[in-house]
Parts: C-alpha cells; structure tokens; sequence
C-alpha cells in the first residue's frame, strides 16, 4: 500500500497578523509547525501502512525552503520519503493553485493507493486543497473521514463524518482522504525517527521538475483575490423581555413586526 | 545553567520532556490514586526509544550512557516519580547484564529492553538484609546444568510487571558476600512467585511486591559472570545506577519548584502576588540554586561514569545523597510556600513531597551513602 500525506507548514498561533497591505498572512518571526490537522493524516497514513504490513508513505509540502522541516518531522513520525515542492513560481498560490501543484507532483510520484490530507490547514481555513488535488487527478474523494474501517488493495471503507452523525462510504482506491481529528491519537516521534529524519534528505522540486502548465502556477495561476479580511462583528445578546406572560406576547408581537424576515 | 549536552543528548531530553508534560503530567495524580502500573505511558516510552538510550547500538540501543539516561529519568520524574521508576528500574535490572553480562547474555536480553518490549527489575533486598546487603539468605544450588534457587527478596520495583529479574543469591553459604553470585531470571520460570503489590507513601505508580523463589530452576547459563562475583555484580551495578536516583531526585524537586513558582505569581495576598515578598523570593532562590547544585554533581558523575573512570564509588554516593537530600528539601520547601494548596492532594506538591523521601531510603539509604563516601574519604588519605 503506497500512500502520500500532503502537508503544510503554518505558523504556530492563533493570534497571527494580517497584513494591512496585501491581505495575507505575516509570517515573518513566528514558529512554523506542521498543520495541526496534517498530524493526523501522517498518523494515519503510517497506521495504514503497519496496516497492511508493507508499502511506503511519502510525505509532500509546497512551501518555502525551510518547510523542508516539516517534511523532516514527517519522517520522524513513521513516514519513509519527504517531497519539497518549491519554487518562487509558487508564490501567492491560491487553493485553486495550490491543489494543481500538488496533483502534478502526485502524478509525477506515479505510484499510489492513497492520499490522505488534514480537513482543512489552520491558517487559510478553506479545507479546499485536499478536494482540489483529487479533482485535478480525476480520483474520488472522501472529506472529513473519522475511520477507515476497512482497507485493501482495491477498495476502502470508511466513516465519515456528518453534523448529525457519520456516512459510511465504500470507494475505489486510489483515492483521496481528508481526516478529522478523531481519526486517531498521533503518537510521540521516536529518537530512531528523530535520527532518521536528522540525516533524511528530502527531494526538492522546483517548477521545471513538474509537468505543469506555467499559466498554471503561483499568483497567475490563482483566480482568488483577497479583496477585505475583517474581523467580523460580535454576536450580540438576546434582549429578555420582563412582565407577566400577556405583556410579553404583546411585547414581543410589537417587536416582530418591525423584523423583515 | 547550560551543560554543553551533545545533540543527540539534546534530542533525548527535548523528547522525553515532551512525553512528561504532554503524556504523563495529566495522568500522574490518576496512576498515584489508583496505584495502577502505568502501561500505557511504558508503550509510548518504549516506541519512542527511551528504553534504549544508555544500551549499546549492537544490541539495539542508541549507543549512550548513563547521562542520557538521567536526562530521560529527571525529566520523567519532573512529571511523575513513580512512573519514572518503571524506567529506572528497569535501567537498575539491565545493569548487571550490560555490565558483567556474557556477548551471549547481552544478545538474548538487552534487544528486548532497549525496544522496551520486556521491562526489567534487579533483586537483592531481603527482609533481614537492607543496608546490610551481605546478610542475604537467597540460596542458589547448583545441579547439573542448572541452578535451584529458594528464598524471597523483598520490596522489588517493578516486580510482577517486569519480565526480566537479575538475581543476587548465595552459591557458597559458607563464604559470606564472596559466596554470592548474579542470575538472570525469567517471569514465568516455574517456582517463581510474587508476593502481594505492597501499599507505599509515594511512588505510588510504581509496582513494589515480594519475589519468591521455591525450588526455582534456572539454567547454568543464566548465571552472569561466574560463581562467587555477585556482590561485586551488585555493587558495580549500584556506583552505576546511582546518578540515576540523584535524576530523579532532581527531576521530582524541579517538578515541585515549577509548581511552587507558578503558584507563588499567581497567589496574591495583601494585595499582591506572595512571589513579591521577600520571604518567599528567598525560599525559591535556596530551591532553584539548590537544585542546580545537585544537578551539576549529578550529571558530573554520569560523565565520570560514560568516561569509564575505574571507582566511581565515592562520587555516585556523592550525587546520590546531595540531590535525595535537596528533594527532600525542596518539595516540603514547595508545599511550605502553597500553604494550605500544599497540602491538599487537588495540587500535585504534597505527591511531589511523598515521593522524594523514597529518595533518600532506596539504593542504599543516605546514611550508608555517608559511610560509604567517608570510608573513601579516609582511604584516601592513607594513601598519601
């Protein structure tokens, strides 16, 4: 079983700064950190693999040069190979984007069964690469999954989670996953990893090395703009309307007539 | 205070900190109410290696030494002291195999320990023989290719749950300590038995029972080094572990401090935080710089240890009885500064408390660390 976890690194807060200028987020001199929710697709990607007892799990991120990190802790976790996409032809990369850089870079790995990615990256908040990346393979996707109940070499099936309750979805493999955290509990890196991983040398492509369309990539490639990010407003409280139970209905109708609805 | 630590020993630390805090710490009241062994925490130490960190790479280890061992053990401890002794005790049971083990015996028992797959426990108290080890009445007889062991040793960590027991029992009666010798005992051989998990004031986490030898037959080839070396086996296996015991009491005294420092920014009366008033700012400076001292004479005489330093008898007594001592100390020091928080068992002080005295008891109690280094101290100068 082959399988690979897309990454991402982001900065280690909640209380990041948004540029005033160019809408997006200051990253200078805050701690970058694996997705939280990528952890759990590393964990589960290597779970599949004791799993199935065989196979390989690479691990791929485009980011910046120093994402080469996250790849590294990748591997400290139990994944075998760290792909670094990376290339300032990347840069300002929307989902859109983002999803088809990645597909390439899956293409060109060839071989797989599953692709497992977090639900969403805890920066952007959009949970649209893992959907996109499956779209620009023509594989099928399932999101938000909380177990994968039944794997072979085939097919899977798995649960997914619903506001109510859980879908249970049997699909074709190869395919693609995104995971929530109640997937699994992800383990502690292990010192061997941790050596591992200090000598691991993870490949780096750039641009060039994919098979992609040049129009394709980076800032031209994305059809978002950020037009305004802005805080929104707090949700006020209720009004309590006080009064024996007529003078409130009398109240409360009187109120109801100017709400448009 | 920086103690130019290598990466790798870096590595160990940083990750063993990271299990204590994230793993152990939220636990550490439970497993001390229960009095369960904490199994689950063994799983997560054995995957991530921490067993293996002071065993030789041949046999599976990451090729360090007792240093990297008392990074792993204070940092446990720092958490929780009972559960940092399922490691450290079974640190104490290897010893005598790495130590005076055979190639043979090393390659049967310490891949399994360094993967954490089998825990270890080391067995020479008796019930009439504690500071006075060479009263032992453990026999050992031989026959044929094997040894028949009858006798009980009392109070041993990580009894019941360990898989692995090295052994101190007389092969020759007649020869006092020279007739002792050091055998490798396996949970399950027939004739051996456990006696009753027993009740402590600390270390609550940690298994302590009776193990009970009655016509035990153990093969010839479990004996470690050769008939007659046991208390030699056992007192190597000591000066060695010892820096061991000085981490853990370092490591549960930090623990202490961090909790008392925390609470005394926090804790405002007349106005303000008690960390303001002078009496209490005195009492942290003596716990931090206190601390700090034991440490350095601890991780000191780890080193002396790694470097291969002939007799480290004096030193590791040394670091043994300073660092148990400033525990003590320090943790009533701690609750002393939370009042009456102290002494509730809501806040982990009064635990941190209960399990240093142990400290100052185990692996020879202080007042044999004493004799044990003025003995050396007045041989020394006869030597001049």
């Amino acid at each position: 079983m082959n399988i690979i976890v897309c990454i991402k690194q982001v900065p280690n807060t909640t209380d990041v700064r948004i540029d005033p200028v160019t809408n997006t987020l200051i990253r200078d001199g805050v701690e970058s950190v694996i997705n939280p929710f990528d952890a759990y697709a590393i964990e589960e990607a290597v779970r599949i693999k004791e799993r199935c007892s065989g196979g390989k799990v690479t691990v791929i991120t485009m980011g910046p040069p120093q994402a080469e990190n996250a790849l590294r802790e990748a591997i400290s976790l139990g994944c075998d190979e760290g792909i670094l996409i990376s290339d300032r032809k990347f840069a300002g990369s929307d989902t859109w984007a983002t999803s088809y850089t990645l597909s390439a870079a899956i293409r060109k790995i060839g071989d797989y069964d599953v692709i497992l990615c977090g639900k969403q990256a805890s920066d952007g908040d959009t949970a649209q690469v893992g959907p996109g990346i499956s779209a620009h393979l023509d594989i099928p996707q399932v999101t938000y999954v909380k177990k994968i109940a039944e794997i072979s070499a085939e097919k899977a099936k798995v649960e997914r989670m619903t506001e109510e309750g859980y879908d249970v979805v049997e699909t074709p493999l190869p395919c693609l996953f995104t995971v929530v955290k109640e997937i699994n509990t992800p383990r502690m890196p292990s010192l061997k990893g941790m050596m591992r991983a200090k000598s691991a040398k993870p490949l780096k492509w750039t641009a060039d090395d994919l098979e992609a369309d040049a129009s394709a990539l980076g800032l031209d490639g994305s059809p978002t703009r950020v037009v305004k990010i802005f805080t929104p407003e707090p949700r006020k409280g209720g009004e309590m309307l006080k009064g024996g139970a007529e003078d409130i209905s009398k109240e409360l109708a009187e109120l109801l007539k100017d709400v448009v609805i | 205070m920086d103690y130019f630590i290598t990466e790798q020993q870096t590595m160990i630390r940083d990750l063993a900190r990271k299990i204590a805090q994230e793993k152990i710490k939220p636990v550490a009241a439970h497993y001390d109410e229960t009095e369960e062994f904490a199994w689950p925490i063994m799983k997560i130490l054995a995957d991530s290696d921490m067993f293996g960190v002071y065993l030789p790479e041949a046999y599976g280890g990451l090729g360090g030494g007792i240093m990297d061992m008392c990074l792993v053990t204070e940092e446990l401890s720092r958490a929780c002291g009972g559960i940092a002794l399922g490691y450290g005790g079974t640190g104490l049971g290897a010893l005598p195999i790495l130590l005076h083990g055979s190639d043979e015996q090393k390659k049967k028992y310490l891949p399994d320990i360094a993967k954490g797959k089998r825990l270890a426990a080391f067995c020479l108290t008796e019930a009439e023989a504690g500071s006075d080890a060479g009263s032992i009445k453990t026999t050992a007889r031989k026959e044929g290719d094997k040894y028949i062991l009858n006798g009980t040793k009392q109070w041993i960590t990580n009894a019941g749950e360990a898989e692995i027991y090295t052994v101190i029992a007389l092969t020759d009666k007649s020869k006092g300590v020279r007739g002792a010798s050091a055998f490798i005992v396996e949970k399950g051989t027939k004739g051996m038995e456990f006696g009753k998990k027993e009740k402590k004031m600390g270390i609550r986490a940690s298994a302590t029972r009776e193990v009970i030898f009655t016509d035990c037959e153990v093969p010839a080839a479990n004996l470690i080094s050769r008939e007659g070396m046991g208390f030699i086996v056992a007192l190597k296996t000591l000066d060695t572990s010892r820096p061991g015991v000085a981490a853990q009491a370092v490591g549960i005294a930090q623990g202490a401090l961090d909790c008392a420092l925390e609470y005394s920014r926090t804790r405002v009366q007349f106005g303000q935080p008690i960390s303001s008033f002078q009496a209490v700012q005195h009492m942290l400076a003596d716990m931090g710089t206190q601390i700090e001292a034991a440490r350095a004479l601890t991780y000191s005489v780890a080193r002396m240890v790694d470097a291969g330093v002939k007799s480290v008898s004096k030193e590791s007594a040394m670091a043994k009885l300073f660092a148990s001592d400033t525990a003590m100390k320090v943790t009533t020091d701690a609750v002393q500064i939370m009042g009456g928080y102290g002494y509730m068992r809501d806040y982990p002080v009064e635990k941190f408390m209960r399990d240093a005295k142990i400290t100052q008891i185990y692996e020879g109690t202080n007042q044999i660390q004493r004799n044990v280094i003025a003995s050396h101290m007045i041989k020394e100068t006869l030597k001049k």
